[in-house]
């Protein structure tokens, strides 16, 4: 039972981060960019790569998080400057990004299992002892998560972070604050990516190996989070967002884990994920707006 | 101060539905001049107004403020020198910001909008009196998000931001429109303070036909993207709802409204 919880929340924690990108995006922005299903990959496969050139573990995850700021750039530039509808610019990068990914991967599958990891090093091996071997990997993704979840929190309370958040709420009023709406959603669309790549790099790391497939689903894993959180606890409004985002993210991992436990196998997980997300769609009144929006 | 010299603007150029709109048409409004536009639908008030801001581009001829071409300059560099309110009041506000964060965002208009952070808090007070003056209780509910307020309460809180920057030009678009009457009022005696303190030059678009009247010193009567009445001075003072009215009516038979 243990077990599962922590294997629950290990999940959640990594995924929170990209929970936390697809906010910018979904919430914030109002931009269904499924470029997310590229740069999740990107940052495992920029990981992996780095990692078996033996870079520090926590360097590879900075230079996740900058090579899917700079991914979110383009998808952006695709957007704004080309004028391409937001879900094909997503859906252009995306199926890019998949052989780029092999490219900067090598292969389908890279593992890493004998390497240093975030979770793995002499630095951990000497100052924890063997007891708390089991929770090392759970402990260094809350930290990193709320690292990551702090500085998007103090972001938002800038001048850069109100123009974005205004962007998505009111475009005319960027315009008429005498900015270009279009660099906004850029820089937005860059700092989501980053964070949804710095999430694809450190679960490379707690699995120990890339692969291709990681990114299908990404997109929707980080939608289903953003919802459940902000409907589910829409009304406690003690928490942050970006809070109700991560629980989100562990509440539906928690979700696939039961469906799991009742007799699913991993190979089904995509329908569950798939399945569940239309539920959660169906049950948020979330889909009317969104539908008639984006169709 | 500002000039429109032989505007043409077509709309759908090239197909069956092409409808010329300005033809050679020309504005020229001084520093200073408040001016009251009025006119039937589609006589190309608003068109004017998005020409003068760039939210839509013109075919040919130009448009200059202080002498400078601003023709080709995009949308937002230009409302550098702008302030727009909008017909609907919530064109003009972050709803789902608080009305402190709105403030903000209209208070940091020119400046950068870097990583400092977002409100500064010693400028807090100067909010709260601008708010204040409002009269609507606005002042005691900074953190509330203004997209809980009324209709009214959102133009005059857009009214404040669009105005609380140094800019040369106000743009109202029948700014009233979407209001009550009693809170029109209220908004139009605000739309007048705020005019005359800060000395703004003004062109208002209206329905109205007794705000014309009442406010500013120039009026502009517009049909089919021409300008059919222009008075300013004594003239304008000397105007009355009635004598629009008359040609009003005339130029809505023409078109056998």
């Amino acid at each position: 039972m243990l077990t599962t919880i922590i294997g629950i929340l290990e999940e959640g924690f990594a995924y929170g981060i990209l929970a936390l990108g697809v906010y910018i995006t979904y919430k914030i922005l109002d931009f269904p960019d499924l470029s997310v299903d590229g740069t999740f990959p990107l940052g495992g496969a920029v990981t992996v790569t780095l990692i078996t050139a033996g870079v520090n573990p926590l360097i590879t995850l900075l230079a996740s998080f900058l090579v899917g700021a700079l991914a979110g750039i383009i998808t952006g530039i695709i957007h704004v400057r080309f004028k391409v509808r937001d879900m094909l610019s997503g859906i252009i990068m995306m199926t890019g990004l998949y052989s780029i990914n092999l490219r900067i991967a090598g292969s389908a599958n890279v593992p890493i299992f004998t390497k240093d990891s975030i979770f793995e090093n002499n630095i951990i091996d000497r100052i924890i002892p063997n007891i708390f071997r089991p929770y090392i990997v759970v402990t260094v993704l809350f930290v990193i998560m709320i690292i990551m979840k702090i500085l998007l929190d103090l972001y938002l309370k800038t001048k850069s972070g109100y123009l974005l958040r205004a962007v998505g709420d009111n475009e005319t009023v960027v315009t008429s604050l005498a900015k270009d709406k279009g660099t906004m959603k850029i820089i937005g669309l860059s700092i989501a990516n980053a964070f949804v790549a710095m999430s694809g790099g450190i679960f490379a790391q707690k699995n120990g190996y890339f692969d291709i497939t990681i990114g299908t689903g990404a997109l929707v894993a980080g939608v289903a989070s953003v919802i459940i959180g902000t409907n589910l606890l829409r009304k406690v409004t003690l928490l942050k967002a970006t809070t109700t985002v991560i629980i989100g993210s562990i509440l539906y991992k928690a979700c696939v884990a039961v469906a799991i436990a009742l007799g699913l196998e991993a190979q089904d997980q995509k329908l569950i994920t798939a399945l569940l997300f239309l539920v959660i769609l169906i049950t948020s009144n979330e889909k009317k707006r969104r539908v008639k929006a984006h169709a | 101060m500002l000039r429109l010299i032989d505007i043409n603007k077509y709309y759908n150029p090239g197909t069956v539905n092409e409808i010329c709109l300005f033809n050679g048409f020309n504005l020229d409004v001084d520093e200073g001049e408040f001016v009251s536009v009025v006119g039937s639908n589609g006589s190309g008030k608003t068109s004017m107004l998005n020409i003068i801001c760039g939210s839509i581009p013109i075919d040919n001829g130009a448009i200059e403020i202080n002498g400078t071409d601003i023709t080709k300059m995009p949308e937002y560099k230009r409302q550098m020198r702008i302030g727009r309110v909008y017909q609907n009041p919530a064109m003009g506000t972050c709803p789902n910001m608080t009305i402190l964060e709105n403030m903000s965002l209209a208070d940091n208009k020119g400046k950068a909008f870097n990583l400092r952070r977002g409100t500064d808090r010693k400028r807090v007070d100067g909010y709260k009196e601008a708010l204040s003056k409002l009269g609507l209780g606005l002042e005691d509910k900074m953190d509330v998000t203004v997209g809980t307020l009324s209709g009214g309460q959102r133009q005059a809180v857009a009214m404040v931001m669009a105005t609380m920057t140094p800019i040369e030009f106000l743009i109202l678009d029948e700014h009233t429109a979407a209001l009550d009457p009693k809170t029109a009022e209220l908004i139009m005696e605000l739309t007048e303070a705020i005019v005359k303190e800060k000395k703004l030059t003004t062109i208002m678009v209206t329905h109205n036909l007794r705000y014309a009247v009442e406010y500013g010193n120039r009026l502009l009567m517009m049909h089919q993207g021409d300008i059919v009445i222009d008075k300013s001075g004594d003239e304008k003072q000397a105007l009355k709802v009635d004598s629009i009215l008359d040609k009003f009516n005339e130029i809505s038979i023409e078109c056998g409204n």
